[in-house]
C-alpha cells in the first residue's frame, strides 16, 4: 500500500509526449471546472432570494453565445490537432525495425523473436532500440497495452494489427490484456523488459535452441509445398514473391493492393481473395492446415526474400537490421 | 374552484380507479408513469446490488471474494441492466411518459396502448434478463463483443440478447408516441418556441430512439443467429469480421448516451429556469443544441475503436467529429450558468440536484474530451479512465437528473410533498459519495489499470479502496430517497397545485391531475418560463 501513485512511469519514446497532451488536457480542463464551480457559486449566492428584490428576465445574447460556442473550438482544435499527430506517429511504423511476432491466446501472449527465441507473457526488449510488433488472436480480441508506454493495440483474429515502440527507460513493466477475452482476462498480463543492448544480446544468446523464424519460415515453405509454384523465375504457376513486400500489387480484377503482412497472410489462407494480375486462382488454402505460428514464420520468411538476388533467396540469419544496435 | 374540498377527496388519476387490474390495463399516461417508475426502481437497485459486488472484490488486488467467471457475470449483469433496463428508459419512461402529454397541454399520448404495450415489453425484456441472471449468467459484459460472444462464452448470450431486443422496441415505442404528441396534439397557442425545454429534449431523444435503437436490435440478431447458426458474419473463422460488428453495434450505442443524457439536460432546464424564476438564457440555443446533438451523435461511434485496428484516416475524421458534439454540451452548461445571473435564487432539493449535474457533468463532459483526443485516448482506453468518464456522465449526469426531477415533480405525481430536509441531506450524501467512488478511478485509468480486471497489482489498491468507500457513502445517499419518499406517500405534507410557484402548464392543473389532465384544453396565450407573470414569491416553507 503507502502512498497513493498518481502519474505511471514514462519508458517508451511515446511516453513524454502524451503525458505532455494530458498535462495540458488536465490544466485547460481544471481552468475550466474552476471557472464554471466559481460562477455557479457567485452568482448563486448573490443572486439568492432576498424580500422586495425581483428577477430580471433576460432573453439572452447573441454575442456571449457565439463567443461561447467558438472559443472552445480553438482549444478543440489544439487538443485534436496534437492527439493526431502522436496517433499518426504511434501508426507509422519506421523502417528499420526488429520485428516480433506475438501471437495472443486465451490466456496469454506467446511471443517469437526472429532469432528464434520465444516467450511466454513476457517479451524482452533492447534499450533504444525501435521494436514492431506483428500481432494476431487464435481466438477471441485481445489487446496488447503497456501502460509504461503509453501505448495499445487491439489483436485480433483473422488478421494482423501492427503497433511500435522505443523503449527509453530499462526495467520491468506490466503488459495487461486490455480487451475483455472471457474468463481470465485480468490474468493475461506479462511483463516487459527492457535491457540495456548487451544484457539483451546475452539474454538472447542463452535463450533458445530454435531456428530463427524465416529459417523456420523457409522449411515450412518447402515442406508445405510453396517453393514448386512460387519460384524465384518466372516459370512457376503462381507470382514471383522475391521482393514482392512491400510493393504494390496489381491484381486480377483492376485493384492493387499493398503486400503488407497481412496481404501475405490472406494471400496464404484465404488465396483467392486477391489474386495478381497474369496468374489462375489455383492456390488450395492452407487454412486449418497452418497454426498462427507457423504462419508468422512463413510472413517472416517472405518478408526476407530479397529482390537483388534472384533465385537466391536471402535468408540471413535474423533480420536485416543487427539486434539491439539500431538506436 | 375547489377550495374546501380535500385533494384525496378530488377525483384525481390514481383514485378514478382501482385495484390491480385498473393499473395492470391502463392506458393512462400517467398510471404508465407510475408503473414505469416502481419497475425501473426495482431494476435500479438490481444493478446497485451488483456494483457493490464489484466494489466489494476489487477491495483487494487478489481475487478472493468470489471466481473470475462470477465476476465476469456480475460486471455483466451490472452493465446490462443499468444500461438497458435503467439508464436509457429512466427519464424518457418516468418522467416523460407523466409529463410529455401534460407540457403539451394533451389528455394523454398520440398511442396510449402502444405506450402500455411498450410498458410490457419493457417488463418481458427485464423478466428474461433477470432470468438469465438467475439461471447462469452471462459473461460478455454489456458490449457483446464477438467473436467471444459468438463462439467462445459458455453463457447465456442468446436469452440475453433477446432481452435487449425486446426491450428495444419499448424504446421505439416510447420515442414514436412522444414525436406524434409532440407535433400534433400541442395545446392551441403553444408553438415551438413556446415549448417547455424538457419538451425540445424529449424530442431530440425520440428521434435516436426511432433512427438509432433498430440497428442495435438487428445487430443483436446477427450476434445470435452466428451463435446459434453459425452463420459466418463477424468471427472471421467463418469468414466474418469482428469490427463490422463494432461499428454496427456503437452506431446505437453512442446515441445511446444522448439517449440518457439528453432527458435529464431537459429537467436541469427546468429545474434551474423554477429555482432561479427566471426565463432560461439563451432558450433558442439551449433548444437548437438538443437537436444539434442527436444529429451529430449519430457521426462519432468510431471513437469507440481508436485502437481496435480500423485506419489512421477514420480514426482522424471521428476524433475531429467527436469535438464537435462537444460545444452543444458546453452552449447548455453555459446558458444554465447564465440563467441564475439576476435570479432570485433558492436551494430546495431539486436545485441542488441541479448543482449536482451541473459539477459532475461538467467533469464527465471535460473528461470527454481527452478521450476525444487520439493520442491520449491510445492510452486511456479501456481503463478505468474510461469507466470514470462515463459514470461521471451516466450517474452524474443522468441520475442527478433523474433525482432532481423526481423530487421537482413528486408533489404533482403524488400530491404528497417529500421531506426537505432528507431530501437536501441525501442529495449533499450523494454528490460526496460520488465523487470518493470515481474520482480515484480516472488516477487509476491513467495509471494504467484495465477495466473489467477482478484482480490487479498491488499498487492499485489504495485508490480502489477509495472508489469502494464512495460507494458505499453513495449508496447511503441512494438508498435515503427511496426510504422517505414511500414514507412521503403516506406522512407527506399534502401538495398544493403548484408547490414551487413554478411555470409551465403541469402546474396549472390539480395535484394529483385528473385522469384527463385538464378539466379544459389549456389555451396558451403566454411565452414559456412566463416567471414575469408569476411575481409573488412563494411563503418560505
Amino acid at each position: 500500500m503507502g502512498s497513493i501513485p498518481i502519474w505511471p512511469q514514462q519508458a517508451s519514446n511515446f511516453a513524454p509526449g502524451t503525458d505532455a497532451l494530458y498535462l495540458f488536457l488536465v490544466v485547460v480542463s481544471l481552468v475550466m471546472t474552476v471557472l464554471i464551480y466559481t460562477a455557479i457559486i457567485v452568482l448563486a449566492s448573490k443572486y439568492r432570494r432576498k424580500p422586495g428584490v425581483h428577477p430580471v428576465q433576460i432573453e439572452g445574447s447573441h454575442v456571449l453565445e457565439i463567443t461561447w460556442s467558438v472559443l472552445p473550438m480553438f482549444f478543440f482544435f489544439a487538443f485534436f490537432a496534437w492527439g493526431a499527430w502522436i496517433y499518426f506517429k504511434e501508426r507509422t511504423p519506421p523502417q528499420h525495425a526488429n520485428e516480433i511476432y506475438v501471437v495472443a491466446k486465451q490466456w496469454m501472449w506467446k511471443i517469437q523473436h526472429p532469432e528464434g527465441v520465444r516467450e511466454i507473457n513476457e517479451l524482452h526488449v533492447p534499450l533504444g532500440a525501435n521494436v514492431k510488433l506483428i500481432m494476431t488472436s487464435q481466438d477471441v480480441i485481445h489487446s496488447f497495452f503497456i501502460p509504461a508506454f503509453r501505448i495499445k493495440q487491439d489483436v485480433l483474429p483473422g488478421r494482423y494489427t501492427i503497433m511500435w515502440f522505443r523503449a527509453t527507460e530499462p526495467g520491468t513493466y506490466h503488459l495487461f490484456c486490455a480487451e475483455y477475452c472471457g474468463t481470465l482476462h485480468s490474468g493475461m498480463i506479462g511483463s516487459i523488459i527492457v535491457q540495456h543492448p548487451a544484457e539483451y544480446q546475452t539474454w538472447l544468446n542463452g535463450g533458445s535452441s530454435n531456428a530463427p523464424l524465416a529459417q523456420t519460415g523457409e522449411k515450412l515453405f518447402a515442406e508445405l509445398g510453396c517453393v514448386s509454384c512460387h519460384r524465384a523465375d518466372a516459370t512457376g504457376r503462381g507470382p514471383i514473391l522475391n521482393g514482392v513486400f512491400g510493393k504494390q500489387v496489381a491484381l486480377e480484377d483492376g485493384r492493387t493492393v499493398l503486400a503488407d503482412e497481412n496481404y501475405i497472410r490472406e494471400s496464404i489462407l484465404d488465396p483467392g481473395a486477391k489474386v495478381v494480375v497474369g496468374y489462375k486462382p489455383v492456390m488450395p488454402t492452407f487454412q486449418g492446415l497452418i497454426t498462427e505460428e507457423q504462419l508468422s514464420a512463413l510472413v517472416a520468411y517472405v518478408k526476407t526474400l530479397s529482390p537483388s538476388r534472384p533465385g537466391q533467396p536471402a535468408v540471413a540469419p535474423g533480420t536485416s537490421a543487427p539486434r539491439g544496435k539500431n538506436e | 374552484m375547489a377550495t374546501a374540498a380535500l385533494p384525496q377527496e378530488r377525483k384525481n388519476y390514481l383514485n378514478a380507479e382501482h385495484g390491480l387490474r385498473s393499473w395492470l390495463l391502463t392506458t393512462d399516461h400517467k398510471r404508465i408513469a407510475v408503473l414505469y417508475m416502481i419497475s425501473i426502481t426495482v431494476f435500479f437497485f438490481v444493478g446497485a446490488l451488483y456494483a457493490l459486488l464489484i466494489r466489494l472484490e476489487l477491495l483487494t488486488p487478489a481475487g478472493d471474494l468470489m471466481q473470475a467467471d462470477s465476476y465476469n457475470r456480475v460486471f455483466t449483469a451490472h452493465g446490462v441492466v443499468m444500461v438497458f433496463f435503467f439508464l436509457i428508459p429512466v427519464v424518457p419512461a418516468v418522467l416523460g411518459n407523466f409529463l410529455v402529454p401534460i407540457m403539451v397541454g394533451a389528455k394523454d399520448l398520440a398511442f396510449p396502448r402502444i405506450n402500455l404495450l411498450s410498458w410490457y415489453l419493457y417488463m418481458i425484456g427485464g423478466l428474461l434478463v433477470i432470468h438469465v441472471v438467475l439461471t447462469g449468467g452471462i459473461d460478455t459484459g454489456w458490449t457483446f463483443y464477438p467473436p467471444f460472444s459468438t463462439q467462445f462464452s459458455n453463457s447465456r448470450v442468446i436469452e440475453a440478447g433477446l432481452a435487449a431486443f425486446i426491450a428495444g422496441f419499448s424504446s421505439i415505442f416510447t420515442g414514436l408516441n412522444f414525436i406524434v404528441t409532440i407535433h400534433r396534439m400541442r395545446a392551441p397557442g403553444l408553438t415551438w418556441t413556446r415549448l417547455p425545454l424538457f419538451i425540445w429534449a424529449q424530442y431530440a431523444t425520440s428521434v435516436i430512439m426511432i433512427l438509432g435503437t433498430p440497428v442495435v436490435a438487428i445487430t443483436l440478431v446477427l450476434v445470435i443467429l452466428e451463435r446459434a447458426l453459425h452463420l459466418g458474419i463477424f468471427d472471421p473463422k467463418l469468414g466474418g469480421d469482428p469490427l463490422l460488428f463494432q461499428h454496427l453495434f456503437w452506431f446505437y450505442s453512442h446515441p445511446a448516451v444522448y439517449i440518457m443524457i439528453l432527458p435529464s439536460m431537459g429537467v436541469i432546464s427546468e429545474l434551474i429556469s423554477a429555482f432561479s424564476r427566471k426565463r432560461i438564457f439563451g432558450y433558442k440555443f439551449v433548444a437548437l443544441s438538443s437537436i444539434a446533438i442527436a444529429v451529430i451523435g449519430f457521426l462519432v461511434w468510431a471513437h469507440h475503436m481508436f485502437v481496435a485496428g480500423m485506419s489512421v484516416y477514420a480514426a482522424l475524421i471521428f476524433s475531429f467529429l467527436t469535438f464537435f458534439v462537444g460545444v452543444p454540451s458546453a452552449i447548455k452548461v453555459f446558458n444554465w450558468t447564465a440563467t441564475m445571473y439576476k435570479g432570485s435564487i433558492t436551494f430546495e432539493t431539486p436545485m441542488l440536484y441541479a448543482f449536482g449535474f451541473l459539477g459532475l457533468f461538467t467533469i464527465g463532459g471535460l473528461t470527454g474530451l481527452f478521450l476525444a483526443t487520439l493520442g491520449v485516448d491510445v492510452h486511456v482506453t479501456d481503463t478505468y479512465f474510461v469507466v470514470a468518464h462515463f459514470h461521471y456522465v451516466m450517474v452524474g449526469g443522468v441520475v442527478m437528473g433523474y433525482l432532481g426531477g423526481i423530487h421537482f415533480w413528486w408533489p404533482k405525481i403524488t400530491g404528497r410533498m417529500y421531506p426537505e430536509f432528507w431530501g437536501k441531506v441525501a442529495a449533499l450524501v450523494g454528490f460526496i459519495g460520488f465523487n470518493l467512488t470515481f474520482f480515484p478511478q480516472f488516477i487509476l485509468g491513467y495509471l494504467g489499470m484495465p477495466r473489467r480486471y477482478y484482480q490487479y497489482p498491488p499498487e492499485f489498491q489504495v485508490l480502489n479502496i477509495l472508489s469502494t468507500a464512495g460507494a458505499t457513502i453513495l449508496g447511503v445517499g441512494y438508498l435515503m430517497p427511496l426510504v422517505y419518499l414511500l414514507w412521503s406517500l403516506r406522512y407527506g405534507e399534502v401538495a398544493s397545485d403548484n408547490p414551487w410557484n413554478a411555470a409551465g402548464l403541469e402546474w396549472k392543473t390539480t395535484s394529483p391531475p385528473p385522469t384527463f389532465n385538464f378539466d379544459e384544453t389549456p389555451v396558451v396565450d403566454f411565452e414559456v418560463y412566463n416567471y414575469e407573470d408569476l411575481k409573488e414569491i412563494p411563503v418560505e416553507r
